[in-house]
C-alpha cells in the first residue's frame, strides 16, 4: 500500500467523523471536512454526533446518505453505523438526509482514473487519491457505480464508533466513572453495576461532550449484524403495500400533472391543446422546454389530456434510422477519433501482420433504463421557498437546478428523497424533476406531482449506450496470442455530464470499460477506444461500459479459444493473470461441474468480466427444445472482499444476472425520427418469470478491498449465454438481442 | 352505487366512472400500495382482487366494477400479514419492491384457486407480472413457501 493511499483514507475518515475536531488535519486542507449539515435545524436536545446519526430524546435516526433504488442501500448503510453504535435495527428510524457537500461519495472517484482496478502500483493509487479532491469540491453525492458499500464501508461503522464513544464519554463524566469501566449494547451505555442509561437519555448531554476522534473498528470476527444474514428493514413494508415511493407522496392540496415531450433535441414549434383544455379534471395547460404540461385533479385525467395534446416540432438532432446510428459508429473507426489506447501489449500488429485467424464485428443496441417506478416528483413552490420530494440519486444537482430554474438561493430549496422503485441509473438524470419545478412555479402555493405515463418515460429516456466493436486475433498451438479490440460509442460521460454542465475533458474511460482493463495475460493484446460522435443522448445504465464491452470482449476472446481448439474455460484460465480472478473462474467450474458430459441438445457457456472492482465469472447452461434456446441454468461467482448481508448478496446478483440475460435476449431501443418505437413494455421486452433459470451464486472474500455487487454480474451474463449457444447451436450471436436471430423457449 | 374496497364502502358520486379503477384507489382513495407500472396491462403492478380474482385494475373502468375489491392493504397487514406476504417477508424477496404488490396480489389469487400449483401453474398465473429487479428466483421459492403454509395450515 503506497502512501498517497494512506493518506487520502486517513483524510476522508476524519473528514467523515470529526466534524468537531478535525481540524487538527487541516494541513491536508481538501481533507477539511464540511460544517455538518444538520446542526442547521436539529431540534433542541439534540446531539448531532457525526453527519450520520442523530440521536434525540425522543429517537435514533440513522442517515443514509446513499439512495435505495432496490439494491437494500438504507439497510447495509443503517447495518455499518449500527455495528459500531452497538443499536438493533428495530431501535432506530433511518432518513436519507439533506443534500449536502459532507456526503461526498469518495469511491467513485476511485473509478473515474486510468489505472485497472487490479493495479495497486504507486502510480495508481496516487491518482485515486488525487481525483478525491476534485470530487470532494464538486460534492458529489451519488448514488452509483456500486459505491455505496466501498465509500461507507469505513465512514460509516467510525461514525458509528465515534457517536458510541462520545455516549460513553458523556456517561463517565456525568456518573464520575472510569469511561474504560463502560460498555454499550442494544442502544444503552451500561454502567459498572449495570444500570443501563439508554443512548436517548445521553442525548442532550452528549451535545456538550467534544466528539471523540479515535476510535478502532472492531474486528470483523466480532462483527454482530454485519456478515451475517440479516432482514432488510424495508421488507415488511415493500411486502405489504405500506412502503411509499416518490409516486405515492401526498401533500394536501394536492394537484396532478403529466408531461407531452416533444423527441429529444427537436425544437417545439407549437402546440394545440384545445382538445385537452375541453377535457375532464383538466385545469391548466403550460409550456415546458421542449413540451407542454397538464395539470388536473388526478394523475389518469392528465395523462389523458396531456395524450390529447398535438405537438409540431423540428426534426431531431440525430439520425432518423437506426441505419444512421450504426454509419456513425461504424465511421469512427478512425484514428481521428481513437479516445484511448490504454492496453497495448507485446506487438498486436506485428502479430497481426500475417493475417488474423479470426475477424468480428459486434453490436450492442440502445436500452431502456425502465424502472417500474416511472419519474415522478412533487413539488411545492412559493416565492420563498420550494420543496421537493423524489426519488433520486443526485439529490445536490437536483438542488442546484431547481435553484438556477425558480431563482431562489441553492438553501431554499429543500430536497426530500424518497424510495425509488428501480432505477439502474435513471435517477442520475434530473430533467423531470426540472419540468416538475417550472409546473410547480405556475401554481404558487400548491403542491403539484407530475407522474411521467410510462410511454414518456420510456421515449425520454437517456438510454444505455449504442456500440460496436471490431475485433481479431491470432491462435497457436491450442492457445490464443494475440487479441485487438476496438470498440467504437458515444461518450456516456460527456453526454451525462454536459447535461449538468459539468465538464468531462480527456479520454472517456467507459467507452474500454470492461474490456481494457481485463485479466489476462495475452502476449498481444490491444484494446482501444473510439468516440463516437454524439447520437441519441446516452447516461449510464446498470454497468455502463462495462454492459456492451463485457459482451464484446468476452465474446472475441471465446471465439478464439474456439478457434485455437482449446476449452474456454481452461484456456481463460491459463491466460488469467488476477489470483481473484481465477479464483471466481474455478469456482463456478466446480460449481456448473464443467468439463462433464452433458446430454444431447445441452450445452455450457462461460464468461468474466472484471468490472468495479469486482472479478464476476458465470456459466450458463442452456438446452435447445422443440420451442427454442431454454435457459437451463446460471452459476455465478463474485469477489467482493467481504460480503456484509449474504442474504441481500444473493439476491442483488441474481437480479444483476437476470438483467444482463434478460435484455441480452430481447432488449433493444431502436429509434425513429428521434423518437425510440418502442414506448411501452409490450414492445421494449425484458426477462419474465418463465423463462428465468435457476440461479447458483457464490460470494467470494479474497480480495483485499470491500466492493459493491450492484451492477458486476450484469456484463458477463450476456456473454456466457452467446457462448453457451454457440456450444450448444454452432450459432455465434454477435449482436444484441439474440432473439432477432434465435428464438427462445 | 358505492365501491367497496377492502370491505368499506366509498361513494362515487361525481367522479368520472370513465377513471380507471387503479387511479381512484391512488389518487381518490389514498391507497397507494397498488402501483402504476405501464397502464396497458402489460406489467401486473397494479394487480387487484375483484371478487377475488385477480384483475388489472389499470384496465377497469370505475364504472365497470361489479363486486367487492381487495387490494393489497386489505390482503394483509404489517402486523397480520397474508402467508403469501409472510412468506415473501420470510424469503426476502423484494428489491425495490414497486411491483411486488402486483406479484402478491397475482400468487394469492393463484394459491386460492390451486392449492398447490405445478411449475407450469406458477409459470402460467405469474409471468404477466414484470419484476424488473429480477426477483423471479425467490418469487417462485416464496410462492412454494407459501403453498406449503397454505395446506399445513
Ligand atoms: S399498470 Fe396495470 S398492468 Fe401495468
Ligand atoms: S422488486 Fe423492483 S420491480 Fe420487482
Amino acid at each position: 500500500m503506497g502512501r498517497a493511499r494512506t493518506i487520502a483514507r486517513r483524510g476522508f475518515l476524519i473528514g467523515a467523523a470529526a466534524i468537531a475536531g478535525g481540524v487538527a488535519f487541516g494541513v491536508w486542507r481538501f481533507k477539511t471536512p464540511y460544517p455538518n449539515p444538520l446542526l442547521a435545524d436539529l431540534p433542541e436536545g439534540a446531539a448531532a454526533l457525526t453527519p450520520y446519526v442523530v440521536i434525540t430524546k425522543e429517537a435514533i435516526t440513522l442517515i443514509t446518505p446513499r439512495a435505495d433504488k432496490g439494491q437494500g442501500a438504507v439497510s447495509i448503510q443503517a447495518a455499518l453505523i449500527a455495528e459500531e453504535l452497538d443499536v438493533d435495527l428495530d431501535q432506530v428510524r433511518t432518513e436519507f438526509g439533506p443534500p449536502d457537500r459532507a456526503y461526498w461519495n469518495t469511491a467513485l472517484s476511485a473509478e473515474a482514473v486510468p489505472f485497472r482496478a487490479t493495479d495497486r502500483g504507486w502510480l495508481a493509487e496516487t491518482a485515486r487519491g488525487a481525483m478525491a479532491a476534485p470530487m470532494k469540491f464538486l460534492g458529489m453525492q451519488i448514488t452509483g457505480g456500486s459505491t455505496t458499500v466501498p465509500d461507507g464501508y469505513d465512514k460509516l461503522r467510525r461514525a458509528g464508533a465515534v457517536a458510541r464513544e462520545t455516549l460513553k464519554a458523556t456517561a463517565a463524566r456525568l456518573q464520575g466513572v472510569d469511561l474504560a469501566s463502560l460498555t454499550t449494547e442494544r442502544g444503552a451505555v451500561i454502567l459498572p453495576d449495570g444500570t443501563r442509561l439508554s443512548y436517548r437519555s445521553l442525548a442532550a448531554e452528549a451535545a456538550q461532550t467534544e466528539p471523540v476522534a479515535e476510535v478502532t473498528l472492531r474486528d470483523p470476527a466480532d462483527w454482530q449484524l454485519l456478515g451475517k444474514p440479516m432482514q432488510r428493514i424495508d421488507i415488511v413494508a415493500k411486502s405489504t403495500g405500506t412502503q411509499g415511493y416518490g409516486i405515492d407522496v401526498t401533500r394536501p392540496g394536492l394537484l396532478h400533472a403529466a408531461v407531452r415531450l416533444a423527441p429529444q433535441g427537436a425544437a417545439l414549434r407549437s402546440f394545440d391543446a384545445t382538445r385537452a383544455k375541453a377535457m375532464r379534471g383538466v385545469e391548466k395547460v403550460l409550456p415546458l422546454p421542449g413540451g407542454v404540461a397538464v395539470i388536473a385533479t388526478s394523475t389518469w385525467h392528465a395523462m389523458q389530456a396531456a395524450g390529447a395534446i398535438v405537438l409540431d416540432h423540428g426534426p431531431s438532432p440525430f439520425p432518423p434510422d437506426m441505419a444512421g446510428h450504426w454509419q456513425a459508429l461504424s465511421e469512427s473507426f478512425d484514428s481521428a477519433r481513437q479516445d484511448s489506447r490504454f492496453r497495448d501489449a507485446g506487438d498486436v500488429e506485428e502479430a497481426l501482420a500475417g493475417g488474423a485467424d479470426l475477424e468480428a464485428e459486434y453490436r450492442a443496441p440502445y436500452l431502456a433504463h425502465a424502472p417500474l417506478e416511472p419519474l415522478n416528483a412533487t413539488v411545492l413552490y412559493t416565492p420563498e421557498r420550494v420543496d421537493i420530494w423524489t426519488g433520486t440519486q443526485v439529490p445536490r444537482f437536483v438542488q442546484r437546478n431547481v435553484a438556477a430554474i425558480t431563482g431562489l438561493r441553492t438553501e431554499a430549496v429543500h430536497v426530500h428523497v424518497e424510495m425509488i422503485g428501480g432505477s439502474f441509473g435513471h435517477r442520475l438524470e434530473d430533467e423531470a424533476v426540472r419540468h416538475a419545478a417550472r409546473i410547480a412555479m405556475a401554481v404558487p402555493g400548491r403542491p403539484v406531482k407530475l407522474t411521467y405515463s410510462r410511454e414518456e418515460d420510456m421515449t425520454h429516456d437517456f438510454p444505455r449506450q449504442i456500440a460496436m466493436a471490431r475485433g481479431r486475433g491470432r491462435v497457436a498451438g491450442g492457445r490464443v496470442e494475440a487479441l485487438d479490440l476496438a470498440i467504437a460509442m458515444p461518450s456516456i460521460v460527456a453526454s451525462q455530464m454536459g447535461r449538468q454542465e459539468i465538464p468531462a475533458p480527456g479520454p472517456d474511460l467507459q467507452i474500454v470499460a470492461g474490456a481494457w482493463d481485463q485479466p489476462y495475460a495475452i502476449p498481444h493484446y490491444r484494446v482501444t477506444g473510439y468516440r463516437a460522435p454524439e447520437l441519441a443522448p446516452i447516461s449510464s445504465w446498470r454497468s455502463v461500459g462495462a454492459s456492451t464491452n463485457g459482451f464484446f470482449h468476452e465474446s472475441l476472446l471465446d471465439e478464439l479459444i474456439h478457434a485455437a481448439g482449446s476449452d474456454p474455460l481452461e484456456e481463460r484460465l491459463r491466460l488469467c493473470d488476477h489470483a481473484p480472478s481465477r479464483k471466481v473462474l474455478e469456482a463456478v467450474a466446480e460449481m456448473s461441474g464443467w468439463g462433464t458430459a452433458m446430454a444431447e441438445g445441452h450445452g455450457r457457456g462461460v464468461a468474466l468480466c472484471l468490472s468495479f472492482g469486482v472479478p464476476c465469472a458465470m456459466v450458463v447452461e442452456v438446452s435447445v427444445t422443440p420451442d427454442g434456446i431454454r435457459l437451463d441454468q446460471v452459476h455465478v461467482a463474485a469477489e467482493v472482499g467481504r460480503v456484509l448481508d449474504p442474504v441481500n448478496f444473493d439476491g442483488l446478483v441474481k437480479g444483476g444476472v437476470v438483467f444482463g440475460l434478460g435484455h441480452a435476449m430481447h432488449g433493444e431501443i431502436t429509434y425513429r425520427d428521434g423518437l425510440p418505437e418502442q414506448t411501452n413494455f409490450d414492445t421494449f421486452r425484458a426477462m419474465r418469470l418463465y423463462r428465468c433459470p435457476e440461479i447458483v451464486v457464490r460470494g467470494l472474500e479474497n480480495g483485499d478491498r470491500i466492493r459493491g455487487v450492484g451492477e458486476p454480474p450484469v456484463p458477463p451474463a450476456a456473454p456466457a449465454l452467446a457462448n453457451a449457444i454457440f456450444a450448444v447451436t454452432g450459432t455465434r450471436l454477435r449482436e444484441m438481442p439474440f432473439d432477432r436471430q434465435i428464438g427462445f423457449a | 352505487m358505492p365501491l367497496t374496497v377492502n370491505g368499506a364502502d366509498h361513494p362515487t358520486d361525481g367522479l368520472d366512472p370513465a377513471m380507471p379503477l387503479l387511479w381512484v384507489l391512488r389518487d381518490v382513495l389514498g391507497l397507494t400500495g397498488t402501483k402504476y407500472g405501464c397502464g396497458i396491462a402489460q406489467c401486473g403492478a397494479c394487480t387487484v382482487h375483484i371478487d377475488g380474482v385477480a384483475t388489472r385494475a389499470c384496465q377497469v373502468a370505475l364504472g365497470d366494477v361489479r363486486g367487492p375489491v381487495t387490494t393489497i392493504e386489505g390482503l394483509g397487514t404489517p402486523e397480520a400479514p397474508h402467508p403469501v406476504q409472510a412468506a415473501w417477508i420470510e424469503r426476502q424477496v423484494a428489491q425495490c419492491g414497486y411491483c411486488q404488490s402486483g406479484q402478491i396480489m397475482q400468487a394469492a389469487s393463484l394459491l386460492a384457486e390451486i392449492p398447490d400449483p405445478t411449475e407450469e401453474d406458477i409459470d402460467a398465473a405469474m409471468s404477466g407480472n414484470l419484476c424488473r429487479c429480477g426477483t423471479y428466483p425467490r418469487i417462485r421459492e416464496a410462492m412454494r413457501a407459501a403453498a406449503r403454509a397454505m395446506k399445513g395450515a
